[in-house]
């Protein structure tokens, strides 16, 4: 029984973790058509900036502050200094479909490297602000602590903001309306283009906000969000690439699913738990889970 | 106000899609372009509303150049285009599709009365309001996307072929709508039409174009009776 | 755009048989002068350019992003390995499983790839990247964390004694490669293969003109996995075993990246794109003893070089460098 309770309780926490990796590139790829790889570095590297805000200060909540902010910021300056000039050079030909990925997994690598470079590539670590002790239920301590809850709060929260932001403003209609439609969105007079960098400024706020919830329990390296990247895009494409709500949905698909197999069946199911779950999905539903269904006549 | 083109030159990849076009629309005017599948007009258009390059030639408004402006620009300076026949974001509300041209609007008041003018004008969008606009039929739609282009409060209207796709009796009803509220809002419009009959009808001006290049420019009552475009483009 | 009436001269498949063996030729004798380091980091040259081989069939010609070439390598390698190591088979046999046993993986997985679409093929790919070698892990026969060897053995007797266990590997690699890619050059230049072509450009136009565009975007999976496989095998082969950290995710983008550096769309710059995998990390070694730097600069320069590599053949050369030359022509 402790064991189910303490599945079910990770499974949040690790799918909420997801789930934000997850919105990090759906709001991406509505936004420019673009799955983001560089994410991973982008999500790091503010990682490492509220790292050193910790070692100035000591102050985790002023680090977090500063981490989003800085993700918002970077996203936005990679969006108009990197991918608009690479989109305005590559407009024709097959390469068109593969450009961007190829040219955010080179900004991957460089940014990486860059931060190889400035911060090194031994591991750092990152404590906490809440206990990381598991709660005790019945007597044992099980897998969930504080810092678990907290997680689960943080993301509950930011996802109620992003719903807000997207379904009650003005500015979420723009962004909606771009997603679906730049085209009519430009003839309605909607500056596409400053949508779409506003798309990932916030992507880039949701990387930096995973990054720092993740770190603490693992290691701060340069490569340290690769995995989480996968994952994410994992969930993502579980559900749908298009909805924010299918991109927490699917963070949580996956988060139960890896939880309950590795704990049940073999840790060693880790990974494959993921290939199989997404399989699953996209071979019964070939778009993933809430893909919109599009009723376009003409 | 007016509309000044002259010699534009398009091309579609490494097709001329328009070659050498020049024409004028007036003030208050309706000027149809009609032809054939394939004749630019689409293209035409496109590039009047900043979605395309042009190779060569000018395009004015109001005497200022509108080539090379982008298209939220243009749409901002009051130049709306209602692209192929039914532009609606089918993934929004109704209600969504029309706040998209009152977004950047200063003037929130007035956005307010011009939604309710095109309701007004077409009530059938205020009962669907809520729906999804992927859910209306072919002629809701299309009057969805009229009336979103009216609530920027245009100077000049281009319209794509209004009447694709839709049943004989609805097309009617749209092109009376579209004569109708040219006059009232003393609109510049370039209707650009495949069923050359509907279109000239409501116009003042007829542009005749194929393959790329203007054949005939005329008033419309005259190409009405021009034995060569009945025959033509007219069908009788 | 196509430019009509251009002048189609094919080259037959005899002449080309001639131009593929008078090259491994040369490649042999170009073996007995070179040194042991040579002929080793030759040997990769020749994998790698064949595992690119596979990316720019898949990718290139038929338009299928896949990020999971090093999974398939991965079920090469293992089905080469089991076949040597545990049935005691031929190490040519041996190979040719890697290949084949990949290409029936391939086949399956084409399947479901060819319901998927851009993004969600990019992503179940890249989820089998990563899953398929940490599952060699549950399987006792597959050597866990540890691997299995992959021993090829040395050199027949009647090469002569000083034919060294590097010239070896050279010639395997060098000639598994070549018979390979002059497979694929045969299949890409008949009439089954312009198709690819046609359903890259233009899937819609294709299938209305009768292909099925199904059917070819699985055999073309199933045909890009033969070859990955070969060159897992051939990779394992070089490092002596396999195991799960031979075929890391990095080796996907890897690969996908020199694909791109030296042109998506034509076979041969394969060569150049196993060149430059195989010499970065000797520039980035180079410089960095030329300039002095930190241990953290040795570390991240190779990976920033091959990045600044991909971003700049995405900006400049977005149809690799044969089309650049071209424009000047």
């Amino acid at each position: 029984m402790t064991q189910f309770i303490t599945a079910v309780l990770t499974s949040l926490s690790s799918g909420a973790i997801y789930a934000l990796m997850a919105i990090a590139i759906v709001l991406v790829w509505r936004s420019t058509r673009v799955i983001n790889f560089a994410q991973a570095g982008q999500a790091v590297l503010t990682t490492y900036i509220g790292y050193t805000v910790i070692q100035r200060t000591g102050s985790f909540w002023l680090a977090l502050v500063v981490a989003v902010i800085s993700g918002a910021v970077i996203g936005a300056v990679i969006d108009r200094f990197f991918m608009r000039p690479i989109f305005k050079r590559v407009k024709s030909g097959p390469i068109v479909m593969i450009a961007p990925v190829v040219a955010t997994l080179g900004l991957l690598g460089i940014i990486q490297a860059i931060i190889g470079f400035v911060w090194g590539i031994t591991n750092q670590s990152i404590e906490a602000p809440v206990s990381t002790g598991g709660y005790k239920i019945m007597g044992t301590v099980i897998a969930f602590s504080s810092y678990n809850l907290l997680v689960l709060v943080f993301v509950a929260v930011a996802m109620l903001l992003l719903t807000l932001l997207f379904q009650r403003t003005n500015v979420g209609l723009a962004l909606r309306a771009s997603a679906y439609s730049p085209e009519i969105a430009k003839l309605s007079g909607i500056k596409v283009d400053s949508v779409r960098t506003l798309g990932w400024a916030l992507a880039g706020a949701f990387g930096g906000l995973a990054g720092m919830l993740y770190i603490p329990g693992y290691f701060l390296y340069p490569n340290a969000m690769d995995l989480l990247l996968v994952l994410g895009f994992i969930a993502a494409v579980i559900g749908g690439l298009e909805s924010l709500f299918g991109a927490f949905a699917g963070g949580m698909v996956l988060g139960f699913a890896i939880i309950f197999s590795t704990t049940y069946i073999s840790p060693k199911l880790f990974f494959p738990t993921a290939f199989i779950v997404l399989i699953i999905v996209l071979l019964v539903k070939p778009a993933g889970l809430f893909a919109p269904k599009k009723s376009r006549g003409a | 106000m007016s509309l000044t083109v002259e010699g534009l030159t398009i091309d579609h990849g490494a097709i001329r899609a328009i070659n050498n076009v020049s024409f004028k629309v007036g003030q208050g005017q309706l000027t149809a372009i009609i032809g054939a599948n394939g004749a630019g007009k689409t293209t035409l258009l496109r590039t009047l509303s900043g979605l395309k390059e042009a190779a060569s030639g000018s395009a004015t408004w109001n005497g200022s150049s509108i080539l090379g402006v982008r298209a939220e620009d243009l749409a901002r300076s009051g130049i709306m285009h209602v692209s192929d026949g039914k532009s609606v974001i089918a993934e929004l509300s109704v209600k969504d599709n029309l706040a998209l041209t009152g977004l950047w609007r200063k003037d929130k008041k007035d956005v307010a009365a011009a939604t309710k003018e095109v309701v007004e004008l077409f009530p059938i969008l205020g009962q669907r309001m809520n729906q999804s606009a992927g859910s209306l039929s072919g002629g809701e739609r299309q009057m969805l996307a009229i009336g979103r282009a009216l609530i920027a409060r245009p100077r000049l209207l281009l319209l794509d072929e209004p009447s694709l796709g839709l049943a004989p009796l609805i097309v009617e009803q749209i092109f009376q709508t579209i004569k109708s509220f040219v006059k009232s809002m003393d609109l510049t419009v370039v209707l650009v039409e495949q069923n050359a009959m509907g279109a000239l009808k409501i116009a003042d001006q007829g542009i005749v174009l194929n393959l790329g290049s203007v054949v005939l420019t005329d008033s419309a009552e005259n190409l009405l009776n021009d034995p060569a475009v009945r025959s033509a483009y007219l069908g009788f | 755009m196509k430019k009509a009436g251009k002048v189609h001269k094919p080259t037959t498949t005899r002449k080309r048989l001639l131009l593929f063996v008078l090259f491994g030729w040369l490649l042999l004798i170009l073996g007995d002068r070179v040194g042991e380091l040579e002929l080793y980091q030759g040997s990769f040259v020749a994998t790698y350019a064949l595992a690119i081989t596979s990316v720019v069939l898949l990718t290139g010609y038929s338009g299928q992003l896949s990020l999971g070439q090093s999974a398939l390598m991965a079920v090469g390698a293992y089905a080469g390995a089991l076949s040597i190591f545990n049935a005691g088979w031929h190490p040519v046999i041996g190979l040719i499983m890697s290949a084949l046993i990949a290409g029936v993986f391939g086949l399956i997985l084409g399947l479901v790839a060819a319901r998927l679409s851009g993004p969600y093929l990019a992503g179940t790919t890249l989820a089998l990247a990563i899953s398929l070698p940490t599952l060699a892990n549950q399987f006792p026969i597959l050597g866990a964390e540890e691997g299995i060897a992959f021993d090829v053995g040395p050199a027949p007797a009647r090469f002569g004694e000083d034919f060294s266990q590097y010239k070896w590997f050279f010639w395997i690699s060098a000639l598994a490669s070549l018979i390979m890619v002059f497979f694929i050059v045969n299949l890409l230049s008949s009439r089954y293969g312009r198709t690819f072509k046609a359903v890259r450009d233009n899937p819609v136009a294709a299938q209305l003109s009768g292909i099925n565009v199904e059917q070819l975007k699985v055999s073309a999976f199933a045909i890009s996995s033969g070859v990955a496989g070969l060159s897992g095998g051939l990779l394992v082969m070089l490092i002596s075993g396999v195991s799960p950290s031979a075929f890391p995710l990095s080796l996907s983008f890897s690969l996908l990246g020199a694909a791109v550096v030296t042109g998506l769309y034509n076979l041969k710059g394969v060569i150049l794109g196993g060149l430059v995998l195989v010499a970065i990390p000797e520039i980035a070694d180079s410089l960095v003893s030329r300039i002095g730097g930190s241990d953290n600069l040795t570390t991240v320069l190779p990976g920033f070089l091959v990045s600044a590599l991909l971003i700049l053949a995405v900006v400049f050369t977005p149809n690799g460098p044969g089309h650049l030359l071209k424009k000047h022509h």
